[in-house]
């Protein structure tokens, strides 16, 4: 079982003080949290990927490359990235490098989380959103799997004998989980493949989390890749945490109110009941936690989101210790009970192993154009 | 048993738009047989109606009257007439039921306003607001101003909207007849359209 975090980069006003981070403190403040999430030994950082304000979250590969060179153990993923309208052919090259640079600390969120302005910046639709996952997914596939692909589809140009360099590192290319809060298409894409599903959970009554991820299982044990209990599943959290519950709810009240997502909405009270987020003491945080098996299963990989809606960096940290305090009974809370044909999430590791060890992909081309030769040159000749 | 829900947007209480659905309903029971009625007050709803406009959910009570609005057999609406058009409360429950949850059902539409130089609200506003449902709207609409429940002409504008909705609820089979209903997210976790299929759609120009 994998406990980490995800953060979207939002860059929101501390409602308390009323200042707003700048964008270089807010992707200062991003790499020094996924630090303390190594440091406090969690197992995955994902970042998130949006191209407006109010958020740093482009260019996640960046940031995940600068992550890894600067921590050793923790597993960088996404969360998530964007499938519709990312072209698959720069997603299969970004994260393949992401690879070998961290020696196989990484796999990928897919996820199609854009608003409606956004797909037309890049040239898409989002009234094509469920269309873009599949097709380009497909694509990006074959481009991990296979050396040489030609390929034609409905949203991108074409491609005639394309090798997506540099190959994934030792044949094996990072692992996928498909992120989806009400699209059955995307559990049943997830189930199709026998890759990971993740469901969101934060901003949706439980119950409904619960259906997704009870379709996915259903698929997944349908297409082979396993039993019902053995498919890979991970879940979203939320919390706050003080050591007195009174004084967390006390904390984090203004920060709810106005939240970007769900603020001048609900309240706290309302919120807390209907959707997973927990706010209060360590021991409340840690139960609620280990009640998410009792309506999706036991499960592989617990992801929460705790730096948003303008909470101040030194919070957020202070979040993460205690995070750490309670990691361990959470780690022995989820093994309790928990049957041993479940899996834990697979790894560069575990998938190098299941292929049959490590094999060098590297495409030997037979020559190149490194040779001080223009491009025009080269037509010429 | 054939399900009948009324919907109601009136704000005070007692209040005329409560009054016409109570009267709308009491005939529409008395034209079908074996009828179970559930009423849907949108008051009591206001909050949770807002909180799903933000959150992208229903909480309890408001998911239960989005269920038995999506599942009738036949829909009493009533609304008053706030600046011209049904009211802005009224209008909210409807912008947030899933896509696909009208489809087919026969609606009786009316409307209460405080003079009847509103009346045609029913035609101008709530006709093509189910139109766009793909709801059946009756012939006869209701329109009530202030006079009107002084009168006696009403009684005959309610009783004729209620057998014409009557009539249709016994007639539009939404599973057996041409009216097919859009696909929803719970008709697609109940049975997911297969991976292939959708592979072969994706990629269809």
């Amino acid at each position: 079982m994998q406990f980490g975090i995800f953060s979207v980069g939002d860059v929101t006003a501390d409602p308390t003080t009323g200042r707003t981070p700048t964008e270089h403190e807010r992707i200062k403040a991003t790499i020094e949290i996924a630090q303390k999430a190594e440091d406090i030994g969690l197992d995955v950082f994902a970042t998130g990927e949006h191209h407006n304000p109010p958020f740093i979250a482009s260019n996640p590969t960046a940031t995940l490359a600068y992550i890894g060179a600067r921590t050793e153990r923790i597993v960088l993923s996404t969360a998530t990235t964007l499938i519709t309208t990312t072209d698959p052919v720069l997603i299969a090259e970004d994260y393949a490098k992401i690879q070998h640079l961290t020696d196989g600390r990484v796999d990928l969120m897919m996820g199609r989380g854009n608003t409606g302005p956004v797909y037309p910046w890049f040239g898409k639709d989002i009234r094509q959103g469920i269309n873009l996952a599949v097709e380009n997914y497909a694509l990006l596939r074959r481009l991990w799997s296979e050396d040489v692909v030609s390929w034609e589809g409905r949203f991108r140009t074409p491609l005639q004998g394309y090798t997506s360099t540099p190959r994934p590192l030792d044949g094996v290319p990072p692992f996928v989980w498909h992120g989806s809060i009400r699209s059955p298409e995307i559990a049943e894409q997830a189930a199709y493949y026998g890759d990971g599903f993740f469901h969101n959970h934060i901003f949706w009554p439980a119950g409904h989390t619960q259906q997704m991820v009870d379709l996915y299982r259903r698929r997944f044990e349908h297409y082979g890749h396993g039993a019902y209990d053995e498919a890979i599943v991970g879940l979203g959290g939320q919390f706050f945490m003080r050591r007195n519950s009174q004084d967390a709810v006390d904390e984090f009240r203004p920060y709810f109110d106005n939240a970007p997502v769900y603020g001048h909405g609900p309240s706290l009270e309302d919120f807390t009941e209907a959707t997973p987020l927990t706010v209060g003491s360590p021991q409340q945080v840690l139960e609620r936690t280990l009640g998410f098996r009792d309506y999706v299963g036991h499960y592989q990989r617990q992801l929460f989101l705790v730096d948003h809606a303008g909470l101040p960096l030194k919070t957020v940290l202070e979040q993460l210790d205690l995070l750490g305090e309670i990691l361990p009974d959470l780690r022995a809370g989820m093994a309790e009970g928990r049957p041993a044909n479940v899996p834990d999430a697979p790894t560069h590791a575990s998938l190098v192993a299941a292929a049959g060890g490590a094999k060098d992909s590297t495409v030997y081309a037979a020559a190149d154009d490194v040779t001080g030769r223009s491009d025009l040159e080269e037509v010429q000749a | 048993m054939t399900s009948l829900v009324v919907v109601s947007a009136g704000l005070s209480n007692p209040s005329s738009t409560k009054l016409l659905a109570d009267r709308l309903t009491a005939a529409t029971v008395e034209a079908l047989e074996d009828v179970e009625v559930t009423h849907v007050e949108l008051r009591d709803l206001a909050h949770q109606l807002t909180d799903q406009l933000l959150t992208g959910f229903p909480a309890p009570e408001l998911a239960a009257a989005e269920t038995a609005v999506a599942g009738a057999d036949g829909l009493v609406v009533v609304t008053p007439v706030f600046s011209a058009s049904y009211s802005g409360l009224f209008k909210t429950f409807f912008d947030v039921l899933e896509a696909g949850a009208l489809d087919g059902t026969p609606v009786l539409v009316a409307a209460t306003a405080g003079t009847a130089r509103h009346s045609l609200v029913l035609e101008h506003a709530l006709r093509p607001l189910f139109a766009y449902l793909r709801a059946v709207v009756v012939p006869t609409g209701v329109f009530a101003a202030t006079d009107d429940f002084a009168g006696p002409d009403l009684d005959a504008r309610v009783t004729r909207a209620a057998g014409e909705l009557a009539a249709l609820v016994g007639k539009v089979s939404r599973v057996d007849s041409a009216v097919s209903r859009r696909r929803t997210v719970e008709d697609e976790l109940a049975a997911v359209t297969p991976f292939e299929e959708l592979l072969r759609r994706a990629s269809e120009r």
